[in-house]
């Protein structure tokens, strides 16, 4: 792999996709996570994050390669613990902003417990799943998303497992943030990122993002170029007409569970969003501020010494 | 006057005529039940000890899982040096008829018991010690009063101690008022009443029963600092402070739990974060990002969650990314004995992880270094930007000791990290310079980014499948590891310079080593002892000074395993390729016991003397009755 020449940004230009793009990407010609990749550069022109502050994480997976494709800090780490190790850079520095790829059995197996308790603890990171309901990586095993039925090399006759439900795991999770989108959609996948990267906590979108490779057609029934049921959740506008009350609040997590319950292929667009409960950010933000009020702001060398000083 | 703290005492003013003994150093072991808070007696002894200029060590034991179980406290004071919590108690304070029943046998003959005769009623026909009957529960119940019950007892005895060996009375008073200070006054005079009562109790029962430290006045302050008390896991979290460490993340586990509960309330004073996390994966992983972001985060655990640790671990060397992770060793496999001492994860520590991950692994060798080993650490894992796993052990988190106050104007560390732009040329992992990272946040003049990976990578972190590469970024990580081994100090060594035998050992063992070398020599043997606090890699030149002894015997609290050698001695023996490095090992959960290493140097060492001296008991600390 041969790194790309990059133009240094200059002062006061714009952070364009030619200052974003990095190593060429590895997967399979035909993969959907071009397309998440294309709409991510699309995403950070749209924000124009100082080049420095944005930070690309990711575990391991085909899906998890991203972060060698994006040009700004980032990693790859160890499979399926991206998540712990993104909220040690949001809390670690809270100027960053942080974006963690990752595949399904990245997110929902291997990393299924972190998931959980980054969403509850509500830590200002993005985390975009991309979701082929196959282990991609390591040649076509089954995965929690595979449905019933999917012949995997794991389950030749057929997956005989029930697989997650991943818009009811993160409900169920706390994440404040929760999207659904599509591959073959890429100004509905940019809208629901940008959304995403704008919520000031936890926010996930899972992406269904097809395996060309180990799993064709799987997201066809919500693709309508091949005859699938695209079925955007409409959200509501508070305009007072009558067809409001039918469209979706995404502030109602009762409705939003009722619409992650819906059958294959379900609906797309933003679940659920919580703008009241504070991040993990601000609440450790306090703490310290509080401790410091107590402390009156002594220097580090003062607060030690004083603690020394107790121990005598 | 017997108390200062009620002058109307019964038994006040005149005190009867006191036939005091000098004695260099005790060992009081008091045995009741955890709620009883013999902890407390056992840590006031301890900080009078620290402020009177005495050395002072502790041995702690603490149930696992019951509250209100069995627990111990014994505490060696003296004026002196102290190097070891004692082979045996000179004292024994029995609470309840089963704390006597488990203890008398570590109370040496000639030793003082006394105990709760409310409670205890000790074997007919024993005269193998003084024993000494006090009501302890009627005398506090009747001293407190109301509603306590026989809450303060344990203040109670401390009050008895302190006459016994006429201890500092208006420090321990000063001591109690601080401790209970917070609460309701009610319960500072309470303590106090209790406090009295204790002392003045002796008064007409004890008559010949009083000891004085030698030389207390003149013990001298040795750097002229204050010296402070506390035990070895909080002499870690501290150290991490001074150190300039501000984020971390753990979950809880004993012996290591009281290190994240010291920092997640202390690092928020200095800007700080420690989170609590949903297992040990989790915890190294989000320490490992917190290093990402500039400075360098500490996890922890004992051996069961280190071993959860270890993938990410490799992740740390292979992506060459700084890291502290205290282990607290305890009893092992599995759960083991979770409450007990062992050093049974070196071998995890330094070789645990797939693949090749040459590692840092330092250990302190008493509460005092605990604090200065960490910072240590910290200076390692920055500038050779790896990790460091600190191997602590159960006896030292929970042992408290009294050492020089750090001059912390002096050694604290700035915790700033360099966000400054990175020239053009930065490379993250240069082959012919050491890594140090651009943390998130940082500006490149090359507009190029750099990326942290576990996957082989070429110096600008790009994935390799060169095998070229793999053998060159190998010896890169490898190299700068004997790079560090150079730049460390020659271990200590003390007594013959050649000889006979050399005892080795690492961790927590240096104490009793240090006093087993003396009684070794005091019987005729050439003897040296060897410490070592960095177990890898090792100092260079180590070998030279095997070579000056016939018998290597390295002491160390792990299983002689299916070769015959414990874990530190199998390593010892591969790397210098000696037989006549040997073993001395156990694994009964405890401490080493002075002679328990004398014992064993013995049975490697020919030598009638040394054999002779293991039949005499150890000359005692209470004068002979
Ligand atoms: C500890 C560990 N276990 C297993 C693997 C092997 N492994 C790598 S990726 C992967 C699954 C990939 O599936 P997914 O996360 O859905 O990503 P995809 O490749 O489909 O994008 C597995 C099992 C590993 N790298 N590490
Ligand atoms: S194997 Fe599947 S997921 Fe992986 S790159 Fe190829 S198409 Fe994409
Ligand atoms: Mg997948």
């Amino acid at each position: 792999m041969s790194s790309a020449v990059v133009t240094p940004p200059q002062p006061g230009q714009p952070l364009t996709k030619k200052a974003l793009v990095a190593d060429h990407p590895t997967w399979c010609p035909g993969c959907g996570d071009f397309a998440v990749l294309a709409s991510f550069y699309r995403v950070l022109e749209k924000l124009q994050y100082p080049h420095e502050k944005i930070v690309t994480f990711a575990g391991i997976g085909c899906s998890s390669r991203f972060p060698y494709f994006v040009n700004t800090h980032g990693g790859h780490f160890i499979h399926g613990r991206a998540l712990p190790f993104a909220a040690g850079i949001s809390l670690g520095n809270d100027d960053l902003h942080v974006f963690v790829f990752g595949g399904d059995g990245d997110g929902f197996s291997i990393g299924g417990n972190h998931l959980t308790h980054t969403a509850r603890k509500n830590i200002r990171i993005t985390y975009v799943i991309m979701d082929n309901s196959v282990y991609g990586l390591t040649k076509k095993q089954t995965s929690p998303t595979s449905p019933v039925g999917f012949k995997s090399k794991t389950d030749p006759t057929g997956a005989v497992d029930q697989p997650i439900n991943p818009m009811r795991t993160l409900l169920n999770s706390g994440a404040t943030f929760v999207a659904r989108s599509h591959a073959t959609q890429v100004n509905h996948m940019t809208d629901m990122m940008l959304r995403a990267a704008r919520h000031d906590g936890f926010s996930v979108v899972e992406i269904l993002s097809e395996c060309v490779e180990f799993f064709e057609g799987a997201f066809d029934a919500a693709n309508p170029r091949k005859g699938g049921n695209w079925v955007v959740i409409e959200e509501k506008k508070n305009d007072g007409s009558p067809e409001d009350a039918k469209r979706h609040d995404v502030t109602d997590e009762v409705a939003a569970f009722k619409l992650a319950s819906l059958a294959w292929p379900g609906a797309f667009g933003v679940f659920y969003e919580n703008k009241s409960r504070k991040t993990k950010n601000a609440l450790e933000a306090d703490l310290i501020t509080r401790a410091r009020e107590r402390t009156k702001g002594a220097s580090d060398l003062a607060v030690l010494q004083a603690t020394f000083a107790k121990l005598r | 006057m017997v108390s200062p703290n009620s002058p109307e005492t019964p038994g006040g003013a005149a005190a009867a005529p006191r036939a005091t003994r000098p004695i260099k150093d005790v060992v009081i072991r008091l045995a009741g039940n955890s709620q009883d808070g013999i902890q407390a007696v056992g840590g006031f002894l301890a900080r009078l000890a620290g402020r009177s200029e005495q050395d002072v060590m502790t041995y702690m034991t603490i149930p696992s899982t019951i509250s209100g179980g069995p627990s111990i406290f014994q505490v060696r004071m003296g004026t002196g040096d102290i190097l070891s919590a004692g082979d045996r108690a000179d004292m024994l304070v029995a609470f309840y008829q089963h704390s006597y029943d488990a203890h008398i046998g570590s109370l040496r003959p000639g030793g003082v018991l006394l105990y709760d005769s409310d409670h205890v009623k000790p074997a007919e026909g024993d005269h193998r010690f003084t024993a000494v009957a006090c009501p302890i529960t009627t005398g506090t119940v009747e001293a407190v009063g109301g509603t306590a019950k026989d809450k303060g007892k344990n203040i109670f005895v401390l009050g008895l101690i302190a006459r016994i060996f006429d201890l500092d009375v208006e420090k321990l008073s000063a001591l109690i008022k601080e401790r209970f200070g917070g609460k309701h006054e009610d319960v500072v005079r309470n303590a106090l009443l209790a406090f009295d009562a204790g002392y003045a109790w002796p008064q007409n029962n004890l008559r010949d029963l009083f000891y004085r430290f030698e030389a207390i006045e003149e013990a001298v302050a040795r750097t002229g600092h204050p010296q402070i008390t506390l035990d070895g896991n909080s002499a870690v979290a501290y150290g991490l402070i001074a150190a300039g460490v501000r984020h971390g993340a753990g979950y809880p586990i004993t012996p290591w739990s009281s290190i994240m509960e010291i920092l997640r309330s202390e690092l928020p004073k200095y800007g700080g974060i420690f989170v609590q996390c949903e297992d040990e994966i989790a915890s190294i992983s989000t320490a490992l990002g917190f290093s990402y972001t500039g400075g360098v985060a500490i996890t922890g655990s004992a051996g069961p969650g280190l071993s959860l640790k270890m993938e990410a671990l490799s992740w740390a060397t292979m992506a060459e990314m700084p890291l502290i992770v205290v282990n607290v060793q305890r009893g092992g496999p599995s759960t083991g004995m979770p409450t007990n001492v062992e050093q049974s994860d070196l071998m995890q520590a330094i070789w645990g992880s797939h693949g090749d991950t040459p590692r840092v692994v330092l250990a302190p060798k008493n509460v005092e270094d605990c604090f200065y080993i960490t910072m240590e650490a910290v200076r390692i894992a920055k500038e050779y930007s790896t990790p460091v796993i600190i191997l602590t052990d159960q006896a030292l988190s929970s042992r408290i000791e009294a050492f020089d106050e750090p001059d912390l104007a002096k050694i604290m560390v700035d915790p700033k990290v360099d966000r400054s732009e990175r020239p053009a040329d930065f490379k993250p992992y240069p082959l012919d310079r050491l890594t140090q990272h651009a943390p998130a946040g940082t500006k490149m003049a090359s507009g190029r980014y750099p990326t942290v990976t576990g996957l082989e990578h070429d110096e600008h972190g790009h994935p390799t499948g060169s095998p070229k590469l793999h053998q060159q970024m190998n010896a890169k990580r490898r190299e700068k590891i004997k790079a560090l081994a150079a730049t460390l100090p020659a271990p200590e060594l003390s007594g013959d310079s050649a000889g006979e035998v050399l005892l080795v050992t690492w961790g927590s063992n240096w104490g009793p080593a240090r006093e087993a070398l003396a009684r070794v020599r005091a019987a005729g043997v050439k003897a040296g002892h060897m410490h070592l606090r960095h177990v890898h890699p090792l100092p260079n030149g180590l070998e030279q000074t095997f070579s000056r002894y016939h018998k290597i015997v390295v002491a160390e609290l792990n299983d002689e395993g299916v070769y015959g050698f414990g874990q530190f001695t199998t390593m010892l023996r591969a790397r210098y390729a000696m037989p006549n490095i040997v073993s001395v090992c156990k694994t009964d959960g405890l401490t080493f016991k002075v002679s328990e290493i004398v014992a064993g140097i013995s049975r490697h060492v020919e030598s009638t003397e040394l054999e002779a001296t293991l039949g005499v008991a150890r000359q005692s600390a209470l004068a002979q009755r």
